[in-house]
């Protein structure tokens, strides 16, 4: 596979990819028995993702969580007899200090907003398998689970933690590092477990963090057990767990094959997914095919396919790009969305994911194209779709559009391969960004005539007259102003502020709903990026700096 | 309920008057004395015993002898003077008048040391419990009740800390102090090496000549703290733990004594020989010193750690002796070596001094231990035996740190696994040294008589007869 050396934040050459196989894990342990996953992390501490910092105590940094996302994506389709997954430790009484420290302290800002982004799409992942495929998850804080340990253990269904007087839960990083506990930790404080406020505000100032039994009380764990019999304690809650979900109890799963992927200086290029970068106007054009062929219509040949099935082949390689390209190209404020293909092979691949939603695989890679837009949502890169012709922006693909901040469709009427869009059932429900609504609903802020609208044209493929009449694209030039009116739209966009573009873009996106999700994403994340550049956290004298150090910080007392 | 406070727990902490201290003593005591009968030494609550008492910390107040039954020792809160106008000597804080309240920014900091050290007494007397059943003699039996009931008190020390400075908080811990069991699996005491069983008196001595010898040069530390109470308290401290090494380093100078006496008697230095004869052999000591000696250097902790420098920077814990090195005590640009393996060998590599802190303690440790053993080759050359025994490198058998399980020989030579395996041996004792040291142990309590693997003291306890009878068994 080529990698050519690309220009990339973190140093030359020095390409950020994310794929990984449990061979190769240095961090995580994965274990199937039954319908119990063990997932014990065992992190190398000489083994982190960059030079200069050990991860010691089992703390983490990005090559950490690219494997237990890996892990992750393994159970699902892997292993689909698992049921509860048992996130734990192999180290003795440490679960997990959270992120690395002296990553963070080295880290520029940027690399420290897109580690965090990643680890919570991570956790976020796991409760959007717990919400929508029946897989539960345990975690087993087997010791010390402190900052982004408890925050993963938080993402979890139900937390335990061993009481040997001595362990305990904890989020230190205001009191100790001058930041907020960056992965949603106060969030599902809140919103998720309920602690009261005033709790969570002592719990949230004490760098000694909470023991078990009064942990328990605070609504902070669910359970807890002493060492002798947390391990079958554990168990008993992983099966009681496993006993209530409706993943399958014999059947074989889906290898994840590594993706073909060849990077050059131009982008990325997968069977599917065509990133073209190009630098001097900071912009990737993504395209996206439909499938090449009529995909199957029935099960047994569709679990044959496994990952060359088109829907979940597209979806890993269009979730590597978005990584990928977040990751090492953070001046490519742009990204334009294309597709090409045909449409009506999309819209028949959408109807028999519908039909099938039920079955395992065809749940799974529902959940994988839906957790890949949702990442769409987050980044924080202007999104334009455009409808030119020969695309196919129909169903799964017409998300696009609808997670794009912008769309332009080539209006000619008159042309034969003047393009055309198409809704499916699955734009109404299937693909729920992370506020809980379907992109269309939240388009049209649950405002029911247009969304009924829309409805009534499933599956037929409207011109861009029709497409503007239902509001389900922004602009649709004709032929003759098309090239200008794209090429200035992108120019003009480029030329604006990035910081003030992601705000506003972030500000725009969710609608008008607020869950847990778009909380972490918004509220305490915005807050965090905030601390994260001020002098009080990165300063000379700041909190983050100076730790470990010995050095103490040093605050301006100034509120703002 | 009307108490005398005053008669019944020592103290110069005017406890009669705070009313706060009392209530937290109240309910905290009642559980220390259940705590100290069911984790004690084993079956001597009824024993009448020959113990030193500190009633004050003057000169004639610190060492009242007298006979009492343990349970009703009493266990006394003592401070050392305070130093009229002492100032920080370390740190951002470098200066200042020292604090005599816990600053609210450091709660937990100070909490957690205070924990930690605290901890560590219940659990060794919990670790030591059943040698009275072993013991070599009626003076050593004494000897180790004088060491139990000591631990006891520094962890009333620390507990009196905890309840006059830390609020329900430390309440809390102090209870948990209580709580915690030496090697129990469910309920451990915090470190490790408190954890592991003390077997038999060579184990005991090797003990409280190392592991309290590592309680000398933390509490040193914290002698130093800018945290006025602490620094006192721990100054009263050391006075015991010194006792406690005296222990050690006289009980393995008379098994020496004893062994060196059998071999120039019998010329011979075959260990079969002399385990025939009842005598601990030399290459056996030196393996239980090699053990001890090990797992004492893993208490100082990682090599470089971020939780020392805070605890400089901020004043909670200094250096040993602080007060006496020259230089800025800020230690912001300053360098100190730590050891790491490169090329299969031990190199020094300068690293940021205020992270070596454990560091250097640790080395400061490990040279108090070389003389403390140079006394036992002096003792050995006057019986005319040249046998030299030997403090390990500081980097062999590590558990902890960047040289945990780098095979490193008591030289301090890297070397590889078969090396390690082929001579471990001859490094560490071994199931039948252990089992071997273990047959020795037979209890004599007899006054004045003496197991035969150890020689008698060269005087008893504060001025008694050896033959005394330090411990009545009624």
């Amino acid at each position: 596979m080529a990698q050519a050396a690309v220009t990339s934040p973190t140093g030359p050459g020095q390409l950020v990819t994310f794929d990984t196989h449990p061979q190769r894990y240095r961090h995580w342990k994965l274990s199937c028995e039954g319908p119990v996953a063990t997932l014990a992390m065992n992190v190398d501490e000489d083994a982190g993702l960059r030079p200069g910092y050990k991860l010691k105590l089992n703390s983490y940094d990005l090559g950490v969580d690219i494997e237990l996302n890996d892990a992750l994506q393994r159970i699902r389709f892997e292993h689909p007899e698992v049921r509860t997954v048992v996130l734990t430790s192999t180290r003795d009484r440490i679960f997990c200090s959270g992120a690395n420290i002296f990553m963070l302290g080295l880290s520029s800002h940027a690399w420290k907003v897109n580690f965090c982004k990643f680890t919570n799409e991570t956790r976020n992942g796991i409760e959007d398998s717990s919400r929508y495929s029946g897989l539960k998850f345990v975690a087993a804080c087997n010791g010390t689970t402190a900052g982004g340990g408890y925050e993963l253990a938080l993402a979890c269904d139900e937390i335990l933690l061993v009481d040997d007087r001595s362990a305990a839960v904890s989020l230190p990083e205001v009191a100790l590092l001058g930041v907020l506990p960056g992965t949603g930790g106060l969030t599902r404080l809140t919103d998720k477990r309920k602690v009261r406020r005033d709790l969570a505000d002592l719990f949230c100032t004490v760098t000694e963090g909470v023991r078990a039994p009064r942990a328990k009380e605070w609504r902070l764990i669910d359970g807890h057990a002493k060492p002798q019999q947390f391990a079958a304690a554990v168990q008993q809650r992983a099966a009681e767990l496993a006993a209530l979900s409706d993943r399958p109890q014999q059947a074989s799963g889906v290898e994840l094959i590594p993706l073909a992927r060849q990077v050059d200086a131009d982008g990325y290029h997968y069977p599917h997914v065509d990133v073209q970068i190009d630098r001097k106007a900071r912009t990737a054009t993504l395209t996206v095919q439909a499938p090449g062929t009529d995909q199957p219509s029935d099960l047994e040949q569709i679990l044959a396919l496994g990952t060359d099935w088109w829907p979940l082949a597209m979806a890993r390689e269009l979730d590597d790009a978005i990584l990928m390209l977040r990751s090492n190209e953070l001046q490519i404020g742009t990204w334009i969305l294309k597709t090409r293909g045909e449409g009506r092979r999309v819209l028949a691949v959408d109807s028999i994911m519908a039909e099938h939603a039920g079955n395992w695989f065809v749940r799974e890679t529902l959940g994988m194209l839906r957790r890949t837009l949702a990442r769409l949502d987050v980044s924080s890169r202007t999104l334009f779709a455009v409808i030119d012709g020969g695309s196919c922006f129909a169903g799964t693909l017409f998300e696009l559009a609808l997670a794009a901040d912008r769309s332009y469709m080539l209006s000619a009427p008159e042309r034969a391969d003047a393009p055309r869009v198409a809704l499916s059932s699955l734009n109404f429900g299937g693909f729920e960004t992370v506020a809980r609504v379907s992109r269309i609903e939240s388009r049209f802020y649950g405002h029911e005539p247009p969304i009924v609208q829309a409805r009534q044209s499933i599956g037929q493929f409207l011109g861009s007259e029709e497409a503007l009449r239902l509001g389900l694209v922004t602009a649709a030039p004709d032929a003759l102003d098309w090239d200008d009116e794209i090429r200035i739209a992108i120019e003009e966009r480029g030329s604006l502020s990035p910081d003030a573009l992601t705000g506003m873009e972030a500000n725009l996106r969710f609608g008008a709903a607020e869950t847990m999700e778009t909380r972490i994403f918004g509220r305490l994340s915005a807050w965090q990026n905030w601390i994260f550049i001020r002098p009080n956290a990165v300063g000379e004298a700041g909190a983050l700096k100076v730790f470990g150090t010995g050095d103490k910080a040093r605050f301006n007392w100034e509120r703002v | 309920m009307n108490i005398d406070y005053d008669q019944k727990i020592p103290n110069n902490v005017d406890l009669s008057s705070d009313k706060a201290l009392q209530r937290a003593l109240e309910h905290w005591q009642p559980e220390f004395l259940s705590w100290w009968r069911e984790m004690g030494p084993e079956g001597s609550n009824k024993f009448d015993v020959y113990l030193r008492t500190a009633t004050s910390v003057d000169q004639a107040g610190w060492a009242q002898f007298g006979y009492v039954k343990m349970p009703d020792y009493r266990w006394g809160i003592f401070l050392n003077p305070a130093e009229q106008d002492r100032k920080i000597a370390f740190g951002a804080h470098l200066g200042e008048p020292v604090w005599q309240e816990v600053p609210g920014e450091y709660r937990s900091n100070l909490r957690r040391i205070i924990v930690t050290q605290g901890d560590t007494e219940p659990a060794s007397v919990e670790q030591q419990r059943h040698l009275g059943l072993t013991c070599p003699s009626m003076y050593d039996l004494r000897n180790l009740f004088q060491v139990n009931v000591e631990e006891g008190r520094h962890l009333w020390a620390m507990v009196y800390l905890l309840h006059r400075h830390f609020g329900r908080d430390g309440r809390e811990e102090a209870e948990a102090l209580l709580g915690r069991r030496s090697g129990d699996a469910d309920n451990p005491r915090i470190l490790g090496a408190f954890n592991e069983r003390t077997p038999d008196w060579l184990s005991f001595f090797m003990f409280t000549f190392f592991t309290d010898r590592d309680g000398k040069f933390q509490l040193s530390a914290l002698t130093e703290s800018a945290f006025d109470p602490l620094a006192r308290t721990t100054r009263f401290m050391l006075t015991e733990e010194g006792h406690h090494m005296f222990v050690g380093r006289n009980g393995i100078r008379r098994i020496i004594d004893r062994t060196a006496e059998v071999m120039v008697r019998e010329r011979t230095d075959d260990p079969a020989r002399l385990r025939a004869l009842g005598v601990i052999d030399l290459p056996t000591l030196q393996r239980y010193l090699n053990f001890h000696s090990s797992v004492t250097v893993d208490l100082f902790g990682s090599d470089l750690s971020s939780n020392a420098a805070t605890f400089y920077t901020t004043g909670l814990k200094g250096r040993f002796r602080e007060e006496r090195i020259a230089d800025d005590h800020l230690l912001k640009d300053a360098t100190y070596p730590v050891l790491e393996v490169s090329d299969a060998e031990l190199v020094g590599r300068a690293a940021p001094a205020l992270n070596a802190l454990n560091e250097r303690l640790r080395d400061d440790f490990v040279a108090d231990s070389i003389s403390g053993v140079e006394a036992w080759n002096i003792a050995l050359r006057k019986r005319g035996i040249d046998h030299q025994l030997a403090v390990p490198h500081k980097a062999f058998n590590r558990q902890i740190g960047p040289l945990a399980g780098v095979k490193i020989s008591p030289q301090g030579r890297v070397v590889s696994a078969a090396t390690w395996d082929a001579h471990v041996r001859e490094w560490l004792p071994t199931a039948e040294d252990r089992e071997f040291v273990q047959s020795l142990m037979g209890r004599v309590v007899e006054p004045g008589k003496f197991a035969n693997w150890i020689s008698p003291p060269s005087g008893g306890i504060n001025g008694q007869a050896i033959e005394c009878e330090y411990v009545r068994f009624n």
